[in-house]
C-alpha cells in the first residue's frame, strides 16, 4: 500500500498540489489523469522527493518512501532528459543497473547481460551503440523504459509515456507493462489524455490540484468526475456553452 | 629527475617544468572540464575560477596553505550562487555574476595588503617561466587525486550529469555530486595558477572538453580525449610561445581554439560542412 498523508506542493508560493490523501494499493496499474496544470507530473515527482514538499508524508506498507526508492523506477517525460549527452542506447540502458549497485562499484558482466535482455524486450537491440540523440520519439521511449526494466524494480512511475511516440511502440509499452502487472508490479502512469483509460488501468487518480477521485475504473471514471476535474480548468468557455448543465 | 631529463633532452630546466606543468594542466582540466560542459556549468566554472583570488591571497597572508583558502572560497562562492538562485526570483546567470565580479574584487583588495610578495600580475594571467618544482610536484598530485575521485565515482558522476532527476529519484545526493565537483575546480584552478592564471583557466576547462565533444559518442571517450586536446594544446601553446616570445598562457589558449576551430568545421556529427551545402 502506498500511503499518502496530506501532501502539499507548492511553487514559489502557489500551490500545486492540496492536501492529497490517498491510499493506493499495490500490484495494480494505476492511471493518473486530469487536465494540464493539474500537478500530475509534480505529484509523482513529489512522491519521489524530486520536488519539495510542503508538507505531507509518504510511506510504503509503513516504511517512509526515501527507503524504497532504489526499488522504484522511474521513467520522467522524454523532454526532462538531456538527449544531447554523450551516451549511447547500451549505457542508458545500463543507467538502470546503478541503483542496485553500491558506492565506487561499476557494472559488471552481469548487469551488462541485464541491459541486453531488456534491450531485446523493447526491440531496441539493433540500435544499442546509436547515440541517443539519433532516435525518434518512440525509439527513445523504448530506451527509457528498457532502462527503467533494468532496474528490477517492484514499482514502475511513468510519465506520459505514450506522447510523441508511434503506434509499434506504443503496442510494444504497453504489452510490457500488461506483462509486469501480470507479475505482481505496481504500475503508476500519469496519462495525458482520455485515451485507452479503461484498456490500460485497474484504477485511476483523477487530479485537478486536489483528489478529485480515486477508485476502480469501472466506478471512477465517470463523466461527472472528468467534468468535476476538467470543467474548473477548461475555464468558463464551456461552462457558458453548456447553460445550466455545469453540474451534476 | 627533473634536472636528468634536463640534461637527457638538453632542455632547460625552466622550459622543461612549463612543458610538464602544461601537459599535467592539460590533462586534468580536460578530465573535469568534460563534466563542467556537459552539466552546462561553463559559466559557474568562470565565475569559480575568479572567486578563488580572494582565497589565494588570504592564504598568502595567513601564511597557509593556499589549496586550502582556494578551496574554501570557491566552495563557498558555489554555495551563495546556489543561495541567492533558490531564494529569489533572480536567474542563476545574474547570481554568478554578482559573485563572480564581487570575489574577484575582494581579491583584488586583498591582494593589496599583501602586495610586497604576490603579483596579481602572475596570479591573473600565469607565470610559466617561473614554475617551481614544489609546483609541479603538487600539480602532479593534484591530477592523480581527481582522476581517482573521477574513476571511483565515475557511475554517480555520469548519472547526475546525465540525468539528474531520475539519480534524485532513485536517491542519490545529486548535491554532493555538484558540491565535489566545484571543490575540485577550485583546487584545478589552483594548480593552473602558474600556467594560464585565474582569468584564463576557464579557457582550459571548456575548449578541450567542447573540442572532445564535437567528435565523441561516450562520455568516457571525451574525457579521454579532452584530457588528450587539453595536453597538447598545452604543449604546442608552450613551444609557440617560447619560439616567438609570446605570452604563454594567451598562446595556449589560441592553440586550444584553433583545434576547436578545425573541429567545428570538420566534425561529423557536428556536421558543419552538410548543414552548409544544405543551405546554398
Amino acid at each position: 500500500m502506498i500511503e499518502i498523508k496530506d501532501l502539499n506542493v507548492d511553487y514559489f508560493g502557489n500551490p500545486v498540489l492540496e492536501s492529497i490523501d490517498l491510499n493506493i494499493p499495490l500490484g495494480y496499474s494505476v492511471g493518473i489523469i486530469g487536465p494540464n496544470g493539474a500537478g500530475k507530473s509534480t505529484f509523482i515527482k513529489a512522491l519521489l522527493e524530486v520536488v519539495k514538499k510542503r508538507s505531507g508524508s509518504v510511506n510504503i506498507n509503513g516504511t517512509d518512501i526515501s527507503g524504497w526508492k532504489r526499488r522504484i523506477a522511474y521513467v520522467p517525460q522524454k523532454n526532462d532528459i538531456d538527449l544531447s549527452f554523450p551516451i549511447t542506447v547500451r549505457n542508458t540502458v545500463l543507467t538502470g543497473t546503478y541503483p542496485g549497485l553500491k558506492l565506487f562499484r561499476r557494472p559488471g558482466k552481469k548487469e551488462q547481460e541485464i541491459a541486453e535482455r531488456c534491450m531485446a524486450m523493447v526491440d531496441i537491440g539493433d540500435l544499442a551503440n546509436r547515440q541517443i540523440s539519433n532516435l525518434s520519439g518512440g525509439q527513445l521511449q523504448r530506451v527509457f523504459i528498457a532502462r527503467a526494466l533494468a532496474q528490477q524494480a517492484e514499482v514502475f512511475f511513468l510519465d506520459e509515456p505514450f506522447v510523441g511516440i508511434d503506434l509499434v511502440s506504443e503496442t510494444i509499452i504497453v504489452k510490457l507493462l500488461k506483462q509486469l502487472r501480470a507479475e505482481g508490479k505496481t504500475i503508476l502512469i500519469v496519462h495525458h489524455d482520455l485515451h485507452e483509460v479503461e484498456d490500460y488501468f485497474d484504477k485511476i487518480i483523477i487530479l485537478n490540484k486536489k483528489l478529485i477521485a480515486f477508485g476502480d475504473v469501472g466506478d471512477t471514471f465517470t463523466t461527472g468526475n472528468i467534468r468535476r476535474a476538467y470543467g474548473a480548468s477548461l475555464g468558463n468557455v464551456i461552462i457558458r456553452g453548456a447553460g445550466g448543465e455545469a453540474h451534476d | 629527475m627533473i634536472n636528468l631529463l634536463s640534461d637527457l633532452l638538453d632542455i632547460p630546466v625552466y622550459a622543461l617544468n612549463a612543458g610538464l606543468s602544461a601537459v599535467i594542466l592539460g590533462i586534468v582540466s580536460g578530465a573535469l572540464g568534460s563534466f563542467i560542459v556537459l552539466r552546462k556549468m561553463s559559466l559557474m566554472g568562470d565565475a569559480l575560477s575568479h572567486a578563488v583570488l580572494p582565497g589565494v591571497a588570504l592564504s598568502y597572508i595567513l601564511g597557509i596553505n593556499i589549496l586550502l583558502g582556494a578551496s574554501l572560497f570557491g566552495l563557498l562562492a558555489a554555495i551563495l550562487i546556489q543561495f541567492i538562485t533558490s531564494r529569489s526570483n533572480i536567474k542563476s546567470d545574474t547570481s554568478i555574476g554578482i559573485i563572480l565580479s564581487s570575489f574577484f574584487a575582494l581579491g583584488i583588495v586583498l591582494i593589496t595588503f599583501a602586495r610586497s610578495g604576490l603579483d596579481l600580475t602572475h596570479i591573473l594571467f600565469g607565470n610559466i617561466l617561473a614554475v617551481p618544482q614544489s609546483e609541479l610536484t603538487q600539480s602532479f598530485i593534484i591530477m592523480l587525486v581527481v582522476i581517482a575521485i573521477i574513476t571511483l565515482l565515475y557511475k554517480e558522476l555520469l548519472i547526475s550529469s546525465f540525468d539528474p532527476v531520475v539519480a534524485k529519484a532513485y536517491g542519490l545526493k545529486t548535491g554532493f555530486y555538484h558540491y565535489l565537483l566545484m571543490m575540485l575546480l577550485s583546487v584545478v584552478t589552483v594548480s593552473s595558477l602558474s600556467q594560464v592564471g585565474i582569468v584564463l583557466v576557464i579557457a582550459m576547462l571548456v575548449i578541450p572538453a567542447a573540442t572532445s565533444y564535437l567528435w565523441t559518442k561516450t562520455l568516457f571517450h571525451m574525457i579521454m580525449l579532452a584530457s588528450a586536446v587539453g595536453a597538447v594544446s598545452g604543449i604546442a601553446g608552450v613551444i609557440v610561445s617560447f619560439r616567438y616570445n609570446l605570452p604563454t598562457s594567451a598562446t595556449i589558449v589560441l592553440v586550444g581554439m584553433a583545434l576547436f576551430a578545425v573541429s567545428f568545421i570538420l566534425s561529423p556529427k557536428n556536421n558543419f560542412l552538410g548543414k552548409g551545402l544544405k543551405t546554398r
